[in-house]
Parts: C-alpha cells; sequence; structure tokens
C-alpha cells in the first residue's frame, strides 16, 4: 500500500479529459464551456458527455456553427475575467477561427502593453488514421506553434489529458490543447496527481543510448513501439514525449541528443516546414557538435491526406517507417 | 588569431594526464603533426601531437603537474597574412562595382559539389580531443562517414602501451588481440601460400651498401623484406586495404604495419606509412626510431591504427616459416621466417645459401591462390634485384 495507491485506476483518455473538465468547472465559478455540440450532444467525440446534466446550460454552452463568433466570445469572456474553455471540434475547422487565435488571442497583451491578458483554453481534436478524408484529418499543431502568443499542448498519455487542463487554466495566457483523435479511447492507468503535471517540459519517456526519437501526441506510441522492437536486436532508442509544442523545451532535447548522438523527428504533419523542420534546425543550433548523423524526419508524406485505408497507412508515419529511419542511421560496417 | 593547445584525451578512459616535458618552446614555430610534449597517463608516456600551425606564445604549464583532460596547456598565435595592411584596401575596392556582371564574363565557379572527406562533427570533435589525425580514418559508417564509433574503435586500437605494463594492461591487450584473432579466424576464410626464397643477392648487396656506410646508415634485411612488401602492395592492390560492409575497399596509400613484439606479452603493430615511397634509407631509420619507441612506450595514435597491410617475423627465433593470421579488416599478412643457410639448387648444382621462407595469408574473399601467387612472386622478384629497391 502507498499514497499513489488509489489514483492507479484505469481509465480512458476520454475519461481523463472530462474528469479534467469537471474538476475545473466544481473548482472555479468562472470557468465555463463552449463549442458545438458540447451540450446535449456531450461532445463530437463524447468528451463532454454528462456535463450539461450535471452544470447547466449557463456553464456548459452549445454554440451556433460559427468557429469564429464563438472563439471570439470566448476571448471575450476571458478579457471580461471569465476562464472559458472552448472546444473545437476538430484542427479541420478551427481555420475558420483562425483570425480570432491569431489577430486577437495571440496578440492582446502584447498590444494592450500588458493590459489585456486574454487566459483561454481552447481544446481541440487533430489528426489522421481513422478514414476521415482529406479535409478531416489534418495535423496543424505546427502551424499554432509558428504564433507568438500562444502555449501549445500536447497530452498523449492519460496523466496528461488528466492534468494539463489544470495547468493551461493556470496560466494567463491562450493555451491550445491538441488531442489526438485516436487517443480518446485508449485505456491506461492514472498515475500522476494533476498537481504534477505541468505544460513546462517535454518529459523522456524511455530511455536509451543509440538514437533519440523526438515526437509527440499520438505519435509517441508508434515511437515506443519501435523503441521495443529495435530493442529485440540491440538497438536502444530514447523517446522524448515534447508535451508543449510552443514554448519548446530545448533542453529535455538537447541532453537527449548529447547522450545519444543521433535524433529522429517522428511527426505526423505534413515533413516539410513544420515542428519537424523545427526541431532539426534547433538541433543543428544546439548541438551540432554533438551530431554523428543527420537528423531524419519521420512525417507524414506530403498529399492530402488519403481516405482509402491502404492509402492513408501508407501516408502517415508508421512504426516501420521509424525502425527502417533508425536502421539506416544505425548502419556500420562492422 | 591565437589558439590554444589542450591536454588531450589519449584513451577512452583518460580524465587527466601528467605533463612530463615540453618538446617546444616559446617562439617555436610548430606545424601538424608536431611533437610538442609528453603526456604520462595510466597507460604510459605518450609523445603529443598538436594539429594546428603556428607559433608558441607561451606554456601555461610546468612540466611535472597533474591536470584535467582539456587544461589549456600553452597558447599559440596561429599564422598571421603576410601584408595584412596592403590586403585590406584591395578587398574594399574589389567590392566596389556593385553592377552585376553578366553572366558570359563571370569566373567560372569551382563545383559545389567537392570530394570530401564525411565526418560527422561529433566524431570530428571526439578525434581532435583524442588528438587522432581524422584525414587518416577510414569510415566506415553509411557513405563512408567517419562515425563516433570508428574514433572509439581507433582509440581502442591505439591505447599507447607503458614501458613497464602492469597485469591488468598486459591482460587488456591480450584481450584486445584474442578479439581481433578471434574474429579475423571466424569471419575470414584465409588462405596460405608459402615460397622459398634465395637471399644471397640481397646478402650481397646488403653487405656491399653497409660496408661503405656510417653506422647509422646500415641496412638491415628488415628493411629490404618490408620495401619489397610494400611495392608487392602497390603493384597488386588487391592485397592492400579493407573488407567491409561486404566488400574490398582497396587503399590508395600502402601503409604497412610491422608486428613487433613488446616485453610482458604484447604486440603492436605501427605502420611505416607510404612505405612504396620512401628510400631504404628512410624506411631503415623509420624502423630503428619505431624500434625504439615501442620498447619506450612511445607511440603515436595515428601509426598504430593505419596499417593497410602488416609484416611480421620470427627470423629472430629461429622459425623457419609462419603462418600467420590477418589483423581484420585488413585483407592480407605477409610472414618471414629466418633467414637460413639452406642446400638451394643452382645450374643444376647443389650449394648451400642463404634462404628465407616468405608466407602470406590472405582474404579468400578478396583474393585466389593464383593473385596470391603472384603477390608472393613479386616479393621475391623484388629480393633478387635489391639494387632496384
Amino acid at each position: 500500500m502507498n499514497a499513489a495507491e488509489p489514483l492507479a485506476r484505469r481509465i480512458t483518455y476520454r475519461d481523463a479529459l472530462r474528469d479534467a473538465l469537471r474538476e475545473a468547472l466544481l473548482r472555479d465559478p468562472n470557468v465555463f464551456l463552449m463549442g458545438e455540440d458540447i451540450g446535449r450532444y456531450g461532445g463530437c467525440f463524447a468528451v463532454t458527455k454528462g456535463l450539461l446534466e450535471e452544470f447547466g446550460e449557463a456553464r456548459i454552452r452549445d454554440a451556433p456553427l460559427s468557429e469564429s463568433a464563438f472563439v471570439g466570445a470566448g476571448i471575450g469572456a476571458a478579457l471580461g475575467g471569465m476562464r472559458p474553455i472552448v472546444e473545437i471540434m476538430t484542427v479541420n475547422f478551427s481555420l475558420l477561427a483562425l483570425d480570432q487565435i491569431l489577430n486577437t488571442a495571440a496578440t492582446l497583451c502584447h498590444m494592450s502593453g500588458g493590459q489585456c491578458s486574454v487566459p483561454l483554453v481552447i481544446r481541440m481534436a487533430t489528426g489522421a488514421g481513422r478514414q476521415v478524408g482529406a479535409q478531416h484529418s489534418h495535423s496543424l499543431e505546427g502551424w499554432y506553434s509558428h504564433i507568438p502568443g500562444l502555449r501549445i499542448v500536447t497530452p498523449a498519455t492519460i496523466d496528461d489529458a488528466a492534468g494539463m487542463l489544470k495547468a493551461a487554466l493556470a496560466y494567463r495566457d491562450p493555451v491550445i490543447m491538441f488531442e489526438h483523435m485516436n487517443l480518446y479511447n485508449m485505456q491506461g492507468e492514472l498515475t500522476a496527481p494533476a498537481a504534477n503535471v505541468d505544460i513546462e517540459r517535454a518529459i523522456v519517456r524511455r530511455a536509451g543510448r543509440d538514437v533519440s526519437l523526438i515526437t509527440y501526441g499520438a505519435s509517441l506510441f508508434k515511437c515506443l513501439s519501435a523503441a521495443e522492437q529495435l530493442a529485440a536486436s540491440g538497438v536502444e532508442a530514447e523517446v522524448i514525449d515534447l508535451r508543449t509544442l510552443r514554448p519548446l523545451d530545448q533542453q529535455t532535447v538537447t541532453e537527449s541528443v548529447q547522450r545519444t548522438h543521433r535524433a529522429i523527428v517522428v511527426d505526423e504533419g505534413w515533413r516539410s516546414v513544420g515542428i519537424a523542420a523545427e526541431i532539426s534546425a534547433r538541433l543543428m543550433e544546439h548541438v551540432f557538435y554533438e551530431l554523428d548523423a543527420p537528423v531524419q524526419r519521420v512525417c507524414s508524406v506530403e498529399v492530402p491526406v488519403p481516405y482509402a485505408k491502404h492509402m492513408e497507412e501508407a501516408a502517415l508515419p508508421q512504426v516501420a517507417h521509424i525502425i527502417s529511419a533508425v536502421e539506416a542511421m544505425l548502419a556500420h560496417d562492422k | 588569431m591565437t589558439s590554444e593547445f589542450r591536454m588531450p584525451t589519449l584513451g577512452p578512459d583518460m580524465e587527466s594526464g601528467t605533463l612530463v616535458a615540453w618538446q617546444v618552446k616559446p617562439g617555436d614555430t610548430v606545424k601538424h603533426g608536431d611533437i610538442v610534449a609528453q603526456v604520462e597517463t595510466d597507460k604510459g608516456v605518450i609523445d603529443v601531437e598538436i594539429f594546428a600551425a603556428g607559433t608558441v606564445q607561451k606554456l601555461l604549464v610546468e612540466p611535472g603537474a597533474h591536470v584535467p583532460v582539456g587544461t589549456v596547456l600553452a597558447q599559440l598565435s596561429g599564422e598571421e597574412p603576410t601584408d595584412v595592411t596592403s590586403a585590406v584596401p584591395e578587398r574594399i575596392n574589389e567590392i566596389e562595382p556593385a553592377r552585376v556582371a553578366p553572366a558570359a564574363a563571370l569566373p567560372t565557379l569551382p563545383p559545389a559539389v567537392q570530394k570530401r572527406q564525411k565526418i560527422s562533427p561529433a566524431a570530428r570533435a571526439r578525434a581532435h580531443a583524442l588528438g587522432i589525425d581524422i584525414s587518416r580514418v577510414t569510415g566506415t559508417g553509411a557513405g563512408a562517414v567517419v562515425t563516433l564509433e570508428d574514433i572509439n574503435r581507433l582509440a581502442v586500437r591505439s591505447a599507447p602501451a607503458t614501458a613497464r605494463p602492469s597485469a591488468d594492461q598486459v591482460h587488456d591487450m591480450r584481450r584486445v588481440i584474442g578479439k581481433a584473432m578471434s574474429r579475423s579466424k571466424r569471419e575470414i576464410p584465409h588462405y596460405y601460400l608459402s615460397m622459398d626464397c634465395c637471399f644471397s643477392k640481397a646478402r650481397s648487396w646488403l653487405e656491399q651498401h653497409n660496408s661503405s656506410a656510417s653506422i647509422e646508415q646500415r641496412l638491415l634485411p628488415s628493411a629490404l623484406l618490408l620495401k619489397a612488401v610494400a611495392l608487392a602492395a602497390h603493384a597488386l592492390p588487391d592485397f592492400n586495404g579493407y573488407y567491409k560492409d561486404e566488400a574490398f575497399v582497396p587503399s590508395s596509400d600502402v601503409h604497412v604495419g610491422m608486428a613487433i613484439a613488446m616485453r610482458g606479452g604484447r604486440l603492436v603493430a605501427p605502420a611505416i606509412l607510404n612505405g612504396d615511397q620512401k628510400s631504404l634509407p628512410a624506411i631503415m631509420s623509420e624502423l630503428r626510431d619505431l624500434a625504439t619507441r615501442v620498447r619506450a612506450g612511445h607511440m603515436r595514435a595515428t601509426e598504430l591504427a593505419l596499417s593497410t597491410i602488416t609484416v611480421t617475423s620470427l627470423a629472430e627465433e629461429g622459425v623457419g616459416s609462419l603462418m600467420p593470421i590477418i589483423y581484420p579488416p585488413q585483407v592480407a599478412i605477409v610472414g618471414f621466417g629466418s633467414i637460413l643457410e639452406q642446400p638451394w639448387v643452382v645450374g643444376g648444382a647443389v650449394c648451400v645459401a642463404p634462404v628465407i621462407a616468405i608466407s602470406l595469408a590472405a582474404d579468400h574473399r578478396v583474393t585466389d591462390g593464383r593473385a596470391g601467387a603472384r603477390f608472393l612472386r613479386h616479393i621475391h622478384d623484388a629480393l633478387q634485384a635489391p639494387e632496384a629497391l
């Protein structure tokens, strides 16, 4: 028996998010949720299911189908002292609210000389792999990570799903939380109290000496699976979950590559001009003299994500791609 | 421009070292490869080469001082441009015409892709720290890149020897030799050939040469043998190089390693670099120098790891012939037995002549017996015309 025991219960990623939302609503009367179909329908991914019944329409607000309008309303509420948590169904639709996010939420603190901060949390689903076609399969975390004034977080684990919201609500600036669609049904044990979850640091999810696999979100599990298979042939891959894409925790990445001297970035976004490109550039800037091989990227093929299952699989980073990249990097004449 | 000379890492485990002596003083000009100091580590006293050029400005550490790796030992000033004052305005004048020259008037630009040794940044840094001349390292990474692994392997292979080896060090060296030889026997399909060679012409030539030479310039048979092997390796490049990645990569340089047994059951094979291009007196003096330094434990990291082919001899032990084991990733090793007085048939009559057995162990993946026979024949014939060596 130890103190952590009561935490170790098996829940889904979705449950972890819902529990976190519930706790936030209970803790602070200024917190309210807003988004499409989050009330009566329970949320496109059923994350907010049951919350309308528990908290009522004033705090669980179904919004009209206008991302620009309800994200704008969320920004206004935040400026007015509320702590809105806005859900955008998926990153695909967030483009309709991009003006509000980029031109208003991200800039107001700066333009008001620090007088008007926007403590807004926006949650949205992201990613591909569910055969929902090119328009509904985007991974645009990299786009948002380009914008100063935003904090971009990507919970990949049950603990992070449960704890990152609380950490996000503690910030006075807008935080965007990207939840990969394929993770909602993932089951796991909650092991860390929410109080221990930060949105500052990347984390080493698996230690290894031969290569650093740098990733985030659902790709984390592909990397862990690749690392597991590589271990069978004696290759020890270190797996880093970036967790926060902006601001990036350079130190954790740097230290890892100083140990392994090799790095592969695994990212479901398109290869060019994305997060993987950014990480790669930073490795050049920070650890060039530690590198024993050129940094590699395992990313999505640069096409609109196909609908057909076999083609969608071929377009996205897969465990086999990661393993091949590692093996090619380690290839050596004995 | 000033640069710093630091305490190098002379072995993978070295954390600190004692400066035994300086070989330079302030004001001296040094160039790449010069030995500037002797450093004592737990592995022995090692001659430390410098890889920068310039003038020694100041020695910062006194002999006898024990300092950590990376400590600045001396300051150097770099080579200055010959005429700084006149160079600057000229440059400015060159830049002034701002108009873009028509394409036809542009000088031919050198090709952007030039053949350049590929070295990973980490490998370069490690080689620098270890004092290894990276231009002589063969890369085994994908695309022949020199990687950390190559440098680390070299550092282990060239771990310098001491004059008074401890039991542990002997044990370590036995382990290293054991590993290399086991790998050789496991992986390399050896074939063995042997050829007897009459040494009387070579002996007469040596006697004649030595009778008019000063003691320092006298030649020993080993110089002839080594030169003959170097020339054969140059002429038949399939015996000179490395087998890696399921393929043989010939070396354009011939570096003949000389297996030298040391006291305490240890064995090293430092190389005579580019022996095919050196004169006999030059090879002899290098051999003398090597023998002295090996006994004293003063070996340079570079010369221990670059052999492209090896020669071994048990002549002093009275051994008639020997069947040596290839030192991987090399593909051939030549063995010389003792020069023994033996019956030898000349023109249908038996006489007594000095005879040496030359043997070859070679990698059957690269060459076969016919090629091996040609290789031995090449050495044999070279020894019949010693004046041409």
